[in-house]
């Protein structure tokens, strides 16, 4: 009998077989071959395209080298949304490997944050930790960990960890018996074709009736569009970690077991493929 | 994950009487109220313990409800056939003069011929005929069951000898208690024929005065006139008891309660409480009252409700109080404190849980938060279950049946009556409640007359009497309805808020002046109750006011409800005493919307049944899906991020390797790295200082054998093996500052160990289990070569895990069905999870793992020497023992500073003498001998100096682990047919011995549910302590006087067998645990001999005789291969007496079932194994010829094979006691 155990492992073990191809604009010395890698889902961009990077300047000149960046499609991609979400919300329904293209010019100031150290992922990735255990725990748990302890999650995410990673976080997804789920669910909802980058609320994980709430409650309270109807044909696809859960699945497991490594439960919106 | 886990408990039953008198139980794994439709007659009150139910019913008489069982409540009698020898006759029957009785009992004194044995009551019945003992004293007997003396009365013994000129035999029949499931009626019979009056009040408990096995229980009783009774005889075999005891007053009752324990308190009528002392093992019935003052000097007492350590009480207004400083040395306690909440009655149940009906909706409401030290809890909450078959509307009750059974109330619903009437008077539509009985001739029920007035209970008597005279006071009687309730923790020591002038105690004088004579209160209610009758208008006028004054009966006034009220069902009375709840225990009784009720439904969407739900079978499929699209075609590909070097570090302390050892600080470190084949690998780095050079120790990860946890309350110690250090039997021992911090490093490390050895997720099948003295169970996976012969896999070697949980034995089979013992006796069944306890997270299954308790007992002993002058005293010699000590004595152990053994147990009882040690005791629990270091005798003779005695002390123990509960029989020992891997059994037999010695078959034991449904009880003539059941249905098993037996014809078809057939003992040994294996059959006695069964085969599988193989063993377990296991005890005398060591007989082979030698594995402190599980064969090799050298050297398990020292061993162990000790 799979046991949910195996789910985390799942989560955390999945991958996207990704090709890097150089932006055709970019001035090399030699023709860049494409470079392709497994980018575990659960992890940043820039946190895991050292090789890319590695790759890519060895055909490069190095004044013509700025800060890396990536787009698929012409979309850049955002380094701080983890990558199974990038690739959720722009790619799901395209051909495998995921072709990302390399630029190092013309940084797209707009529509990305600049990433110049692997100190700024960890900043960014501890405050989303911060902000999902003050809506869990008002902060309780994060706040009795020591300063290595917090450094023992990032570590685990950083090196690919599991264990490690998940001896720390396992106190994150703890929560009293009578109350029978956290405060508040931390959650994002993100939509394609939204100028609105996600939609983040307060929600329960129980009614204040007594009932579980499940995703479906979910949507329905904040992104009623999302559900269809039963008259008429799926409009839209809602999708974690890629795949698509059921609408009465409850939240409060969801939280537990599809969160991404920053204890945030990362939902993609996007239009359902018109066959 | 969860950051808990679901509890599961025994179901067990919340009773209650409606104001109907209908008598209704709830389980708490229902959320039902089961009416009881066994019970033709209208109940009054009930009072519930575990196994059966009390009520006074509406005819007042009592009776007795006992809750069916698989085992069966059964008696024996027994008689002794006495015959003498003449010349003539041989042995006859023709006595002499002078002699015993032809049939007498055991002493001879008693006439007992075989009619004479009559039933006791018609709740009885005969199991089957008499029939002739032939065991004797262990040993079967020839020629017809007969013993032989010189002369009566002598020492009997089973050979007829030239002088033996008598001889007797014993014969014995059962009788067997039928009347379960159903009101058997109690004869109100006393000393001196029928009581005098009917009863009132009921209330039983007293069942942790004496030991568990004797199961005697208390009942106390309130008679209408206010006398107070006490059942005596009680107990596991006489569910009835025998007669009702007069206990002696201060005054008369109205109310009684009777804890658990020695707490009895009862009501005055003049609403003071009193409180039985000296309530003791010898004399449950106490021996004196002490007065207690009402909370509420202005209102009365007039129901009290008493647990372990707490006492409830409710005053005339309605309020609750708790009593303050109540423990079993201060059974007063020493103040009271005002509660929240508004109650007509409260019952204390089981953990001291409280139960009460409200006066605002007579809904039974339970006590939420009581914790044993938070003992008054936090908040009342509504029990809000439907009823079975739910009446919608009273009417559809009988009439009749509504007031013969109103009729009996208890005074709150009698004071209602008088409510009832006036509505109707106004014509008004209220009528929620049962009409009660008018004191007028009823035109409905001519039967409700005043005659039967006297009846009524008595506390009524006293709500009556107030709601008259407020009748006359009104207008004063505002202020108190209106004042609020009095707060919580508020201590009513001072002044009582109370500002209404006290109608209470203008009446007090009058009560008490009419005490002397029991006839008053009657003709005094009478008048009060014409009184009331006649002026309806009076009453009226003042109802509001007067019902909320008046000790109960405020719902229908306050409430105003309308009149489908009655779909709220209306409780009059309610018994906890059989309610196993805890202040953690989740309830589906509560279904308002609050947070519990929703956590519990969240539970029960996320555990169990959702295991199958549609919701989550699609999320595994997708990721499976997710996997094979995104990962399965791409495995060429890089990995973004390598796999490097992880380093775990942090300080601890060592148990330094060199003289003199002590702990020292070191830095310790685990680093953790992907091993040649990728799997996970590690070393373990421990670096110290050593005359100011840094130094270090290593262990590399996949050589660890075992960690063993070695909790107690000085330090946070755990013992790390590997096959080296067990040989050495010097672990590297190590202690972390906190409890957390080891936990975290024994988790982590745990799972590094698992991952270099590539395993995961639960035990297989052929695990095998064992157990520490701890409690702590530990599991191996067997080796394929393990059993090979002639070179297994060393037993040192093998790699042991921690499971969740605490056992004290754990028994398996090959199919996967594990069974567990507590140390309580609680029954478990292994759930198919791994982890609990402290592995959280990833080393624990999500699912499986629920929430195990067990209970045990520190003991201490108080020594005593005798001197000329003074006797026995507390002060000994100079070189004698503590005066309080441990066992040895070597240790000294107070009452104040026992601890329990780890900070996870805690203390759940107060300290008490214990009885039951070995040697027998004296009345007040002390032993004898000569001097210190002796053996003891229970009593007093002129050669012994000193005295002992034992004291016990239970803890409780809270973890997690897999493990469900198999309720309710306790068990001692299980078996489980050990069986081939491949064998397809379908229902796997499975055999047991209750605590009480009975002999149990499980039914229904399958793959699927390991489990089972029900035991079948399996007559024996003695209590049985061992069994275990082999390869073709061979049970065997061992009774309390260390008989053997051997079951007949047990089969599939037959799975409990025809027969016992007893087998002699080896020559002066009592036996004390027996294993069958495929065709082995292995015994130990109490000397700690291994016997080994010669010449069975499959016509007589009884075998020839016993054949020694070594001594200083505790345990056998014998496997499926006929593979043969034990845990070795130390050599008599040694140090570390009580401490094991796991061994594996080597040289085991088809064709020679002995085996040659010892091989020495785990341990010490190792107290049982069972390698039942592991079938799994090893290529067979033909054994070499052995040396005579060495098989002569082979019948000591602790004397090793040659490339082994012994000596090292036993020094080690005896100077540093590195091993987990008891």
């Amino acid at each position: 009998m799979a046991d949910d155990k195996d789910v985390l492992r799942d989560v955390w073990f999945g991958r996207i077989p990704t090709c890097f191809t150089l932006y055709q604009d970019e001035i090399t010395e030699r023709e860049a071959e494409p470079f392709y890698l497994l980018l575990p889902r659960v992890s940043y961009l820039t946190l895991v395209t050292d090789k890319v990077k590695k790759h890519f300047l060895k055909v490069m000149k190095a004044e013509d080298v700025e800060e890396m960046w990536f787009d698929f499609e012409g979309t850049p991609l955002k380094w701080h949304y983890p990558i199974g979400l990038l690739f959720d919300l722009h790619a799901s329904n395209t051909a495998l490997p995921w072709s990302i293209t390399v630029h190092f010019k013309n940084f797209p100031e707009r529509d990305l944050l600049h990433c110049p150290s692997n100190s700024v992922i960890e900043a960014h990735f501890m405050s989303s930790i911060k902000e999902a255990d003050a809506l869990k725990h008002k902060s309780q748990v994060i706040n009795d960990m020591q300063k290595k302890d917090h450094k023992q999650l990032w570590m685990g995410l950083q090196n690919d960890k599991f264990d490690q990673f998940w001896a720390m976080n396992r106190k994150l997804m703890e929560y009293p018996t009578e109350e029978g789920g956290f405060r508040y669910i931390p959650f994002r909802i993100y939509l394609t074709m939204s100028d609105r980058p996600f939609i983040q609320k307060l929600f329960r994980p129980i009614s204040p009736d007594g009932h579980t709430h499940t995703l479906g409650d979910l949507l329905k309270a904040v992104y009623p569009v999302a559900i269809s109807n039963d008259d008429e044909s799926k409009r839209y696809q809602v999708v974690i970690h890629g795949i698509e859960p059921l609408l009465e699945t409850p939240l409060q497991w969801l939280s537990e077991h599809l969160s991404h490594p920053d204890n945030f439960l990362h939902i993609s919106v996007i239009p359902a493929p018109s066959d | 994950m969860r950051g808990n886990t679901r509890l599961t408990m025994p179901v067990s039953l919340l009773w209650a009487v409606d104001v109907y008198g209908r008598v209704y139980s709830l389980s708490t794994g229902e959320q039902q109220w089961e009416q009881c439709h066994d019970a033709v007659l209208e109940f009054k009150r009930v009072t519930a313990v575990q196994q059966c139910c009390w009520g006074i019913a509406c005819d007042h008489h009592i009776y007795l409800n006992v809750h069916s069982s698989d085992v069966p409540i059964r008696y024996q009698e027994e008689t002794y056939e006495n015959q003498r020898w003449n010349p003539v006759d041989n042995f006859s029957d023709h006595l002499l003069p002078s002699d015993r009785w032809k049939w007498s009992d055991i002493t001879g004194l008693e006439h007992q011929p075989l009619d004479s044995f009559l039933l006791p009551s018609t709740n009885w019945e005969w199991e089957g005929d008499w029939y002739i003992d032939e065991n004797f004293g262990g040993e079967p007997t020839e020629k017809g069951g007969w013993t032989y003396a010189m002369d009566f009365p002598a020492t009997y013994m089973k050979d007829k000898k030239w002088n033996s000129c008598v001889r007797r035999r014993r014969w014995i029949r059962y009788r067997r208690y039928k009347a379960t499931d159903t009101w058997a009626k109690i004869p109100s019979e006393g000393h001196s024929g029928p009581l005098p009056d009917p009863f009132n009040d009921i209330s039983c408990g007293g069942w942790e005065i004496s030991e568990e096995p004797r199961g005697k229980l208390s009942l106390w009783a309130v008679s209408l006139q206010g006398k107070v009774w006490f059942r005596e005889g009680i107990h596991h075999h006489s569910p009835e008891g025998d007669v009702w005891e007069e206990v002696s007053l201060p005054g008369e009752v109205v109310q009684i309660s009777c804890g658990p324990g020695d707490l009895v308190w009862a009501v005055l009528w003049e609403g003071q409480l009193i409180v039985r002392e000296g309530i003791t093992r010898d004399c449950p019935q106490g021996s004196s009252w002490v007065v207690v003052d009402s909370p509420n000097p202005e209102a009365g007492a007039i129901h009290v409700a008493v647990g372990d350590n707490v006492v409830w009480a409710v005053t005339k207004d309605n309020k609750v109080w708790f009593r303050r400083g109540i423990n079993s040395h201060n059974p007063c306690g020493s103040g009271w404190i005002g509660m929240v909440g508004e109650m007509v009655m409260i019952n204390v149940g089981l953990n001291d849980q409280v139960w009460g009906i409200s006066c605002v909706d007579r809904a039974v409401y339970f006590r939420q938060g009581v914790t044993s030290s938070e003992l008054s809890g936090k908040a009342w909450k509504a029990v809000n279950v439907p009823r079975d078959g739910d009446i919608r509307s009273h009417s559809s009750a009988s009439i009749s049946s509504l007031h013969s059974a109103g009729c009996f109330f208890s005074g709150e619903v009698q004071a209602q009556s008088v409510m009832s009437e006036d509505s109707d008077t106004e014509g008004g539509p209220q009528r929620s409640c049962p009409s009660f009985p008018s004191p007028e001739p009823s035109p409905i029920d001519p039967d409700v007359s005043k005659p039967r007035i006297p009846k009524v209970t008595s506390d009524s008597f006293i709500s009556e009497m107030l709601s008259d005279r407020e009748v006359k006071q009104e207008g004063t009687t505002a202020a108190t309805t209106a004042s609020p309730s009095i707060p919580e923790e508020e201590v009513a020591l001072g002044e009582p808020e109370a500002k209404c002038p006290p109608p209470a105690l203008v009446l007090s004088p009058s009560l008490s002046g009419g005490l002397g004579d029991p006839q008053w209160s009657n003709v005094d209610l009478e008048e009060t109750q014409t009184h009331l009758a006649v002026g309806p208008a009076v009453v009226r006028g003042d109802s509001a006011d007067t019902c909320s004054l008046s000790s109960v009966a405020t719902y229908t006034l306050c409430q105003g409800e309308p009149y489908g009220a009655d779909e709220h069902p209306l409780w009059a009375w309610v018994s906890g005493g059989g309610c196993g709840v805890n202040c953690h225990s989740q309830l589906n009784w509560f279904n308002s919307a609050t947070a519990l009720a929703s956590s519990v439904q969240s539970m029960s969407l996320s555990i169990s049944p959702a295991q199958t739900a549609a919701w989550r079978k699609q999320i595994f499929e997708q990721l499976s899906e997710r996997s094979k699209r995104e990962m399965d075609h791409f495995k060429h590909y890089e990995q973004a991020v390598e796999q490097s070097v992880w380093v775990k570090k942090g300080t601890m302390q060592w148990w330094r390797d060199w003289k003199p050892h002590k702990w020292v600080d070191v830095r310790f470190a685990l680093e953790q790295f992907s091993g040649p084949e990728g799997n996970q690998d590690g070393i373990l780095f421990l670096y110290y200082n050593f005359n100011e050079e840094k130094k270090y120790l290593h262990a590399f990860i996949n050589e660890v054998t075992i960690l063993v946890p070695v909790l107690n309350d000085s330090k946070h110690t755990f013992a790390v093996y590997t096959a080296e250090r067990t040989k050495q039997r010097w672990p590297i021992r190590l202690a972390a500052a906190t409890e957390v911090e080891m936990h975290d490093w024994l988790a982590l490390l745990s799972v590094s160990c698992c991952d270099s050895r590539g395993i995961q997720g639960p035990p297989s099948k052929q695990a095998i289990w064992s157990v520490t003295c701890k409690g702590d169970i530990f599991v191996c996976e067997p080796s394929p070569s393990l059993e090979a012969c002639p070179y297994p896999t060393p037993c040192d070697q093998m790699f042991w895990r921690q499971v969740g949980g605490h056992l004290r034995l754990v028994e398996c089979n090959s199919l996967g069905v594990v069974w567990g013992v507590g140390y309580d006796h609680t029954a478990w069944v292994y759930t198919g999870g791994y982890g609990g306890g402290f592995f959280q997270g990833l080393a624990s299954s999500t699912d499986n793992i629920y929430t195990q308790t067990d209970v045990k007992c520190v003991y201490i002993y108080e020594n005593q020497r005798w001197n000329p002058v003074t006797g026995y005293t507390n002060r000994g010699l100079p070189t004698d023992r503590y005066m309080w000590s441990d066992a040895t004595g070597l240790q000294e152990c107070t009452k104040a500073n026992t601890k329990p053994p780890s900070p996870h147990w805690i203390w759940v009882a107060d300290w008490a003498i214990d009885y039951g040690i070995s040697g027998g005791t004296d009345r007040e629990g002390w032993q004898y001998a000569a001097d210190f270091p002796m053996s003891y005798h229970g009593h007093k003779t002129l050669k012994d100096f000193v005295r002992r005695r034992r004291w016990a002390r239970k803890c409780k123990l809270t973890t997690t682990g897999p493990w469900q509960e198999v309720p309710p029989i306790p068990l001692c020992d299980v078996t489980i047919i050990p069986c081939g891997a491949q064998s397809s059994v379908e229902t796997i037999p499975l055999w047991a011995i209750s605590n009480k010695g009975d002999v149990l078959c499980r039914l229904g034991v399958t793959l699927l549910t390991p489990a089972g449904t029900s035991w079948l009880h399996v007559g024996t003539d003695q209590p049985f302590k061992s069994i275990s059941i082999g390869g073709a249905n061979q049970v065997w098993a061992i009774a309390r006087d260390g008989s053997a037996f051997n079951r007949g014809s047990v089969s599939s078809e037959s799975p409990a067998g025809d027969c016992w057939y007893h087998i002699p003992c080896p020559a002066k040994q009592k036996l004390q645990q027996v294993s069958v294996g495929r065709t082995s059959v292995y015994t130990v006695d109490q000397n700690g001999n291994l016997w080994f069964r010669q010449g069975l085969t499959p016509s007589y599988p009884q075998g020839s005789s016993w054949e020694h193989i070594c001594n200083n063993v505790r345990k056998v377990s014998v496997g499926p291969l006929d593979q043969v296991w034990i845990i070795a005890d130390k050599v008599q005398g040694s140090h570390s007496l009580s401490c094991g060591t796991v061994c594996h007989r080597l040289g085991v082979q088809p064709m020679e079932p002995k085996g040659q030698s010892w091989d020495y594995g785990i341990g010490g402190g190792w107290d049982y194994i069972t390698v039942r599980g592991n079938s799994i064969e090893a290529p067979r090799v033909r054994m070499p010829s052995l040396t005579p050298s060495l098989t002569a050297s082979l019948t000591d398990p602790l004397r090793p094979p040659p490339p082994r020292s012994l000596l090292p061993v036993m020094i080690t162990e005896m100077e540093n006691g590195n091993d987990v000790r008891c």
